[in-house]
């Protein structure tokens, strides 16, 4: 190997950009946005790295990801190597490479990010996964014996996925339970296609079902099946509830029922799941095409559904959020990536009133123009409404997209699980065990609309609570 | 996948389906309903649980096929596979003793109220059951409700059975000969359901609809079944899908029920378009025999 790089040399190099699908394609295209790096483009990125002797982005990665380990052997071109130190941590890393807010992660722990020039973690994880993608075929001779005991897991987003994982390699029997008719939770119903390619989701579930888990679609637990029966006639030891927190909130002004007022959950559901964007599709949409969509909220599912309405014809697809630009939750990345694609952004405005035509159907929207206040509890400056400052608008479809809440279906079905008033369960932060004993929690459901990250760790946290729990309870039924 | 047990049609375009699905035949309650997709790349389409055996698994559906995803399901024959069943969805139908209760079903809602009228006789309800159709061969479940115990009272518009007019002409007929129900349950077209609550809310009777907006998943995660009762926003898929009938903007409902027609039609059009080859075709992987 050649000498290595001295820390000024490493220093004066550009971060290395994710080749893209060209902006004004792609606006018009289902197909992933970001290209992927080359081998040695990754290469290239990593030896940007300082290999800090106390390496912060690893702090700041929620799974605690050996960044530094697996940086290096991108450097040196071991990718396997690379692709074992990653997955070590973290499961899902294709999905997680795509999704997570790296820039408020390992990326903005990373000291270059001082200097706005983090290493691409995310980038390089994304590339690592994808061509390590064929290692993850685990073999199964390599499980451990079965235990015999029996496990369900309640939801098939990625917290219930990585539960799956970990509890199946423990050697026990693992049983997903899903409401809808195809796994992968807000992965597969929510996050579109051009952001997360199905195949990608549908490989990590194929892999499970190989080491043997088993998927049970169309089953709504407390619905279905009773948590209750789970326990007892279906034999199931212990329980991860996953069901994440799907309940759309709406933002309660007049004309919301109106035909063309979408959450953001449906619209991305007709458009995702159902793939209402075929051309021969069983599932409608309402047709976007040369219409004006104003799209409310400034999270990723606010991105998702502008962009979503962009690429279905759209002649305008804005958002309106009603605080500015820096207090976006969004990944940076996809912000980005709309204002290239042409989205518009109306900041600092907030939705009235929808009003319509004889039908029904919505022809306008009126705004209220904002201001931002003084800071609240948690630091961010409150919009508050300029006096008169309102304004009416033509528009052909509204999505609301400003958050979801636990479904209450659970809690109403079991309602001595200890909960918020919220409606998040309350879970022991060491195990993941509910107020239920042998009843344990991960997710969304328990944090509350959070990241896939946080899910997948609070799955793995879980499934290692459970393992333990499961252990305990042999041996106290062992005598002596 | 779930089996076909028996499938045979009981009145023009409505055909009666008993499928196997243990866990919703163990769980269901009068008032509850499934979601399927007939094929693997089909629409989600909610039907009523108009019965169900917990014993052999089995649930009856009846099915009247008014747009492409119901003509495609009606079909099917025993043996025959329905890609995805979920459910049971939504709550049940609140079963008290109420004395006396009526049943009104319009067209398709009498699949609807048959379940709900079973269970108030076994309640030890007296039942009034209000059957109303275009004509004698379009009433079902007659004969069914009969010899359960309800006073039946059927209506057609062209006069060929029972009362020639509408359910409401019925229901105010009996009310004003002074029957006093405790509840009067109403399922049926949008229009069908507001004419009887018009009819009941001056006399102050309790009265509940099954309403039918357009539903995606069925699990209360898209709102796109909600309607307005009493001015609140409440998801039909979850909080009902029976809510009081006086409260429920029915307006609304029809409005959005109307949302995809344009879509609807032409989906419609094309499968009616299609020889019965091609359509063998669309069914392939749910036939028992694939066809070559
Ligand atoms: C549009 C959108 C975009 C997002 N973008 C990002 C992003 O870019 N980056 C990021 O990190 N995060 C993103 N998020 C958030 C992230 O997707 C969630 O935090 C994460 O999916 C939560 O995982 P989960 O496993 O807890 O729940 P979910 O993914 O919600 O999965 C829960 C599953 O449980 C099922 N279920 C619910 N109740 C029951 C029941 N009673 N019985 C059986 N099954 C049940 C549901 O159908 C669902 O499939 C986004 C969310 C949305 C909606
Ligand atoms: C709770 C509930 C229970 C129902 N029970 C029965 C039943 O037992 N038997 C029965 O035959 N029908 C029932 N329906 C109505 C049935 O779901 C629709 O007729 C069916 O979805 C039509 O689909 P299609 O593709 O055949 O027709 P389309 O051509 O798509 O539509 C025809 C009409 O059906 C309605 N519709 C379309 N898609 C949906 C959808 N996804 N959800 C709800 N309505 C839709 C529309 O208002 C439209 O006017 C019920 C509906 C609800 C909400
Ligand atoms: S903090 Fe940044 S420079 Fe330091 S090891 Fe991590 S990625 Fe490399
Ligand atoms: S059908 Fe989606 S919430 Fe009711």
């Amino acid at each position: 190997m050649s000498e290595p790089l001295t820390r000024k040399e490493r220093m004066a190099m550009a971060r290395v950009d994710m080749p893209e699908h060209d902006a004004e394609a792609r606006a018009t295209s289902f197909t992933e946005v970001n290209l992927g790096l080359t081998a040695q483009m990754a290469r290239l990125e990593a030896m940007r790295c300082l290999e800090c002797r106390r390496p912060t982005c690893i702090a700041g990665c929620p799974v605690g990801i050996r960044i530094d380990d697996f940086i290096v052997r991108v450097a040196q071109g071991d990718f396997a190597g690379a692709g074992e130190v990653i997955r070590n941590d973290n499961l899902l890393p294709a999905i997680c490479g795509r999704v997570c807010p790296q820039e408020h992660q390992c990326e903005g722990a990373c000291v270059l990010a001082r200097k706005d020039r983090p290493i691409a973690i995310g980038h390089l994880e994304r590339f690592v996964a994808d061509i390590t993608a064929a290692d993850t075929i685990v073999d199964v001779t390599t499980l451990p014996p079965p235990t015999g005991h029996r496990v369900a897991v309640i939801g098939s987003g990625p917290a219930g996925l990585a539960a799956a994982a970990d509890l199946i390699r423990h050697g026990h029997e693992v049983t997903v339970f899903e409401a809808l008719h195809e796994p992968g939770g807000v992965l597969i119903y929510g996050i579109p296609e051009f952001r997360l390619p199905k195949d990608i989701v549908a490989s990590e579930i194929e892999s499970l079902k190989r080491l043997g888990v088993v998927f049970e679609m169309n089953t709504l637990v407390g619905a279905s099946v009773s948590l209750e029966e789970l326990r007892t006639v279906e034999g199931f030891d212990a329980v991860f509830l996953g069901v994440g927190a799907g309940l759309p909130r709406f933002l309660d002004v007049p004309g919301e029922h109106l035909v063309g007022v979408y959450s953001a959950n449906e619209f991305l559901t007709r458009v995702n799941l159902m793939k209402a964007w075929l051309a021969d599709a069983e599932t409608p949409v309402l047709d976007v095409r040369d219409k004006r969509v104003a799209v409310f909220g400034g999270g990723n599912t606010a991105m998702d559904a502008v962009r979503t309405a962009l690429r279905l014809g759209a002649a305008e697809a804005r958002i309106v959020y009603r605080r500015s630009a820096e207090e976006m939750p969004a990944r940076i990345e996809e912000v980005r990536h709309a204002e290239e694609e042409g989205i518009v952004f109306d900041f600092l405005a907030a939705p009235l009133e929808f009003l319509g035509d004889d039908h029904g159907r919505i022809t306008r929207m009126r705004l209220q123009q904002m201001e931002l206040g003084e800071p609240d509890d948690a630091g961010r400056r409150r919009p508050v409404p300029i006096d008169g400052a309102t304004s009416i608008h033509p528009i052909d479809l509204a999505i609301v997209a400003i958050g979801n809440a636990p479904n209450p279906l659970l809690l109403a079905a079991v309602p001595e699980l200890e909960h918020t008033g919220w409606g998040t369960l309350i879970v022991d932060e060491e195990t993941g065990m509910t107020s239920m004993d042998g009843v344990f929690a991960g997710g969304d459901i328990v944090t509350g609309g959070a990241t896939v990250i946080l899910a997948m760790g609070a799955g793995r946290k879980a499934a290692a609570g459970i393992h333990e729990w499961l252990g305990q309870r042999e041996s106290a039924d062992t005598p002596g | 996948m779930y089996t076909i047990l028996e499938a045979h049609d009981v009145a023009p375009d409505v055909r009666r389906i008993r499928v196997d699905a243990p866990r919703v035949a163990t769980h269901h309650r009068a008032g509850q309903f499934v979601i399927l997709r007939v094929t693997p790349d089909g629409e989600r389409i909610p039907l009523t649980i108009a019965d169900s055996n917990p014993d052999d698994g089995s649930i009856t559906l009846y099915v009247q096929a008014v747009g492409r995803t119901t003509k495609l399901l009606n079909r099917l024959e025993t043996g025959d596979v329905i890609n995805d069943i979920a459910g049971p969805l939504g709550r049940a139908t609140d079963i008290e003793d109420y004395g006396r209760a009526v049943v009104v079903g319009g067209g398709l809602g009498i699949a609807i109220a048959y379940p709900v009228a079973i269970a108030l006789l076994r309640a030890g309800n007296g039942v009034d059951a209000i059957l109303g159709a275009r004509s004698r061969t379009h009433l079902f479940l007659e004969d069914e409700l009969r010899s359960a115990g309800a006073d039946v009272k059927p209506c057609t518009d062209d006069g060929s059975h029972g009362r020639h007019g509408f359910v409401t002409d019925e229901l105010a007929a009996m009310l004003d000969a002074g029957a006093e129900p405790g509840v009067v349950f109403a399922a049926g077209p949008v229009v069908m359901m507001k004419a009887v609550a018009d009819v009941t809310r001056p006399r102050g009777i309790h009265t509940i609809a099954s309403l039918n907006p357009i539903m995606v998943d069925g699990t209360g995660m898209c709102g796109g079944c909600r309607v307005s009762v009493g001015g609140r926003t409440r998801f039909a898929c979850v909080d009902g899908p029976e809510f009081d009938a006086h409260q429920v903007d029915f307006g609304l409902l029809q409005r959005r029920n109307d949302a995809y027609r344009d879509f609807e039609s032409t989906r419609d059009q094309q499968l009616d378009a299609l020889d019965d080859c091609e359509i063998a075709g669309i069914l392939a992987p749910v036939h028992r025999e694939p066809q070559a």
